[in-house]
């Protein structure tokens, strides 16, 4: 019995923002009359967080190595669709290819930064600060100021378009790969964690107890499910779902069972440790603010395809989306602790505080200081609880 | 002219340690008066105690000082009634100029404002006083160590110091200063300032002296007096060294066999004085099965040498060749001696050894995680198991390899470094100061390890002020001090009055 509260006090920690998330959404499906739930709002909520998802990923690692944040974000978002426009737009060069040069400027920028940042060691904060203005000023240049746009049609597929209904076979009124999808994951969900359980199991690991076990796999069960349904019942899944779920899950993995991944947490944890240790801190830095330029830059070709534009004054303040994203999802300011599932809840709390307080047509004024207040509130509880912890 | 502080019955107790035991301590009014002892004797703790860094209520014992009893709550207090400590790090703002540093915390000013007129012209009285020719505005960051020292005790001047406490200050200065540090104390006995001088530095002792108390593991031993008492080094050293040596230490029958870690003519620069030599000429050389110590005052280099070896993460323009197993090699990076079988346990457990945040199972197998992974990805079921292992086999007290070792004791957190260093598999182990902080038992616990692991074959580097350590199980001892190898000496030859003697000599050389 002892062990069971022990169980879900060590749980209640760990998932408090999952939950705070939940109430969030029930309190706005109530104050908006069921809107926010509506299958349209559903897609449109994942439609909208797209870039922050994708950047909250990257700062997460970034965190990570030491509370190091990247500024500069925003501006590469604007700077990579600046780049994308001019190639497709205006030279008329077809999308592939844009793309991948796209990509490429976009690593380029992220060797510049973790050069600076990493081998030179100038403050990641001062670095990308910089960064900020330069790619905000070279966005400007590109553009002469001024908005390109359309995108071809394909280009908008990305953040647009939906995975087609192949096997709705029968002209059912839903969307019935939507369905099939959410059962197949779940079905993998249930094999992959009775098979992680078993392998503790033989090596006489502690498991968490089996009702817990059946409770938690319903949950995530009924969340897949759920989500599925919510998807199917308007258009699909969105294409650019699928890129985000293929990082969330990459990324995860990668931090949580590399070695590479496990030396940024180290190297957050204690850089002098992790260095006497054998770890390349350089290295790690480096790369982290390579990914970190990458991710943005596919941030960038997510959000130029969505407003279907190159604009120069586009991704302003997504930086900071990113980094109270990572903080309100558990990351610590002085690194070594967070997740990046953690960053994807945080960012899923903005986006629905967002969204709800939009369909009540609460002003954007009021907005930004409700997510404020939020932001300090989130962090402030894991603060204190993490002191009662150690007392 | 009577005396001026009595120090009574002073005990103080750190977790597992009693640092004072029953301390009795007296100073007369005027006179200077050394501490002297080997490290971790209880000479710093004494200071802090007396001048309220530990406050009343955190020790027992009286203090008395100009007949009053008292009870510091912090340093102000202390300063407040005349007596200024001066610690072996300098506390000066290096970007500040010399006057502002002065009257830090003690500001010249009316209602706020400060009055700059008051500063320097009272700054340049105080420089007068300590013989220091500098303007009042050079930037602190601009002068040398010696003179930086000279500021500080300026600083307790304008305080209104009437008793002053020096911790090792001639301890970063060359002989020029410190003679002229020396000769400084000595003006100002004539001025009536008292002063308890800490040093390890013999001769200055004897040559600035009144009185002498030595301390021993936490007890004061006796004081000498000038003119009454027949003193000389040899006579201090004994009484500093001369305890009953009960059976603190494990037995271990040494199998030593051939060479296995070789380094010669290492020179090593200080990382930012650039004309610093740190380490000049050591050549060491350490066979399989054996157990090197390497001894020396806090300062002589020892931890300089085993970082600069291990990867190159100290100093610069390193020079000098390494041989393992007969072959040289160069270790320019951690990985590079990892690999080659040379782990280094730092000085430092808490701020270089650990991460404390994360769990006993992530910080055994940090730098060993591609013993545990395939293709990149850790077999996380294989590192519970080796956690768990080495949780066991080096018993460390903990609710289970998932504890966080900020949580743990200092012995316990001390394990699971040498865990994470023994699942490295090295050959030859470099330990900095194992057993610092931790409490008898737990030491004796580390000693086991060691003898274990030299018994399979390791080669140990043991690294240890603490003379009875060194003692009890090298089987061979090197003796360092101010970057050079003073001396080598067998297990048979070795005592503490020879290793002593091989560092005043060297002393003496350079004086």
């Amino acid at each position: 019995m002892e062990n069971i509260g022990k169980t879900i006090k060590n749980n209640i920690r760990q998932y408090a923002m999952l939950i705070a998330l939940v109430v969030i959404m029930i309190f706005f499906q109530i104050a908006t009359g069921g809107i926010l739930l509506y299958p349209m709002n559903v897609t449109n909520l994942v439609l909208q967080n797209s870039y922050v998802l994708i950047l909250a990923i990257g700062m997460t690692l970034c965190i990570l190595t030491g509370g190091n944040i990247d500024l500069s974000v925003g501006s590469v978002v604007a700077f990579v669709g600046a780049v994308s426009g001019s190639l497709m737009i205006n030279m008329k060069m077809p999308m592939f290819p844009a793309i991948l040069i796209t990509l490429g400027v976009g690593l380029l920028i992220g060797l510049w930064q973790g050069f600076w940042i990493a081998y030179v060691r100038i403050p990641a904060f001062i670095v990308t600060l910089a960064g900020m203005l330069i790619f905000r000023g070279l966005t400007n240049t590109i553009l002469r100021g001024l908005t390109l746009a359309p995108y071809p049609k394909e280009y908008q597929v990305i953040s647009g378009g939906f995975v087609p209904d192949f096997l709705n076979f029968f002209g059912a009124g839903f969307n019935v790969t939507t369905i099939v999808v959410g059962l197949v994951f779940s079905l993998l969900y249930v094999i992959m964690a009775t098979r992680k359980r078993k392998e503790r199991a033989k090596y006489g690991f502690e498991n968490t107890p089996t009702p817990f076990f059946i409770i938690q796999t319903i949950i995530v069960m009924g969340g897949i499910m759920l989500l599925s349904y919510w998807l199917s019942a308007y258009k699909g899944i969105p294409v650019i779902f699928v890129i985000i779920a293929a990082l969330v899950a990459g990324y995860t993995v990668f931090t949580q069972n590399t070695v590479p991944g496990r030396y940024i947490y180290a190297m957050g944890g204690n850089e002098k440790a992790a260095r006497l240790s054998g770890v390349n801190t350089n290295k790690v830095l480096f790369f982290t603010y390579v990914n970190m330029a990458v991710l943005a830059t596919v941030a960038g070709i997510s959000f130029s395809s969505r407003i279907n534009s190159a604009s120069p004054v586009a991704g302003q303040n997504f930086e900071l989306d990113a980094i109270a994203a990572c903080f309100i999802g558990g990351a610590s300011v002085t690194g070594g602790v967070g997740t990046v599932i953690g960053a994807i809840i945080g960012a899923l709390v903005m986006g629905v505080l967002n969204n709800g307080m939009s369909i009540m047509g609460v002003g954007i004024d009021l907005q930004m200081t409700i997510k404020g207040l939020v932001l300090l509130i989130a962090v402030a509880f894991d603060v204190i609880s993490k002191r009662r912890s150690r007392g | 002219m009577g005396t001026i502080l009595e120090m009574r019955n002073i005990t103080k107790i750190f977790p597992g340690v009693k640092a004072l035991d029953n301390v009795n301590f007296k100073v007369e009014a005027g006179e200077i008066h050394a501490l002297v002892g080997e490290n971790g004797a209880g000479k710093s703790t004494l200071m802090n105690v007396l001048s309220g860094i530990y406050p009343y209520g955190t020790y027992s014992g009286e203090i008395i000082y100009e007949g009053k009893a008292c009870a510091f709550r912090d340093i102000r207090d202390s300063e407040r009634v005349g007596i200024a400590i001066i610690h072996q790090e300098l506390a000066l703002q290096p970007y500040m100029s010399i006057a502002e540093n002065l009257f830090l915390g003690n500001e010249r000013h009316k209602s706020g404002f400060i009055n700059w007129n008051r500063t320097q012209l009272e700054a340049r009285e105080l420089l007068k006083r300590v013989k220091l020719n500098e303007s009042t505005q050079t930037l602190v960051k601009d002068i040398g160590v010696g003179k930086q020292q000279l500021v500080e005790i300026a600083k307790a001047l304008a305080k209104k110091a009437k008793l002053l406490i020096l911790d090792e200050p001639t301890a970063a200065l060359n002989d020029e200063d410190s003679d002229n540090l020396l000769n400084l104390i000595l003006e100002l006995k004539k001025d009536g300032i008292t002063c308890i001088l800490i040093s390890h530095k013999l001769h200055e002792v004897l040559k600035v002296a009144d009185s002498i108390t030595i301390l021993r593991d936490g007890a004061a031993i006796e004081t000498l007096k000038v003119g009454v008492d027949v003193i000389d080094e040899d006579r201090i050293i004994k009484g500093m060294v001369g305890r009953t040596l009960v059976n603190r230490f494990p037995r271990r029958e040494p199998k030593i066999g051939e060479v296995v870690f070789e380094v010669r003519d290492w020179n090593v620069y200080h990382p930012q004085i650039p004309d610093r030599k740190v380490i000049k000429n050591v050549s060491i050389k350490v066979r399989r099965g054996e157990v090197v110590g390497i001894s020396g005052l806090m300062g002589a280099g020892r931890t300089e040498l085993a970082m600069s070896l291990f990867g190159k993460v100290y100093g610069t323009r390193i020079s000098g060749k390494i041989f393992k197993d007969g072959k040289q090699v160069e270790f320019n990076t951690v990985r590079d001696a990892i690999d080659h079988g040379v782990s280094y346990l730092t000085e430092d457990r808490k701020s270089a050894g650990l991460i404390l945040i994360d769990d006993i199972r992530h910080n055994i197998t940090l730098p060993s995680l591609k013993k545990i992974s395939k293709r990149s990805f850790v077999d996380q079921n294989r590192e519970i198991l080796v956690a768990e292992e080495y949780r066991k086999k080096l018993d460390i007290k903990s609710s289970s390899i998932l504890q966080k070792t900020g949580n743990l004791s200092g012995g316990n957190q001390q394990k699971v470094v040498l865990s994470k260093w023994i699942f490295s598999r090295p050959d030859v182990l470099i330990l900095d100061e194992p057993t610092r902080g931790i409490d008898v038992g737990a030491k004796y616990e580390i000693y086991t390890i060691i003898n274990q692991l030299a018994d399979e074959g390791k080669s140990i580097i043991f690294i240890s002020s603490e003379l009875p350590e060194i003692l009890g199980i090298c089987d061979r001892i090197y003796v360092m001090n101010e970057g050079r190898m003073v001396g080598e000496l067998t297990r048979e030859e070795a005592s503490s009055e020879s290793i002593m003697k091989c560092i005043m000599q060297s002393n003496r050389e350079v004086v």
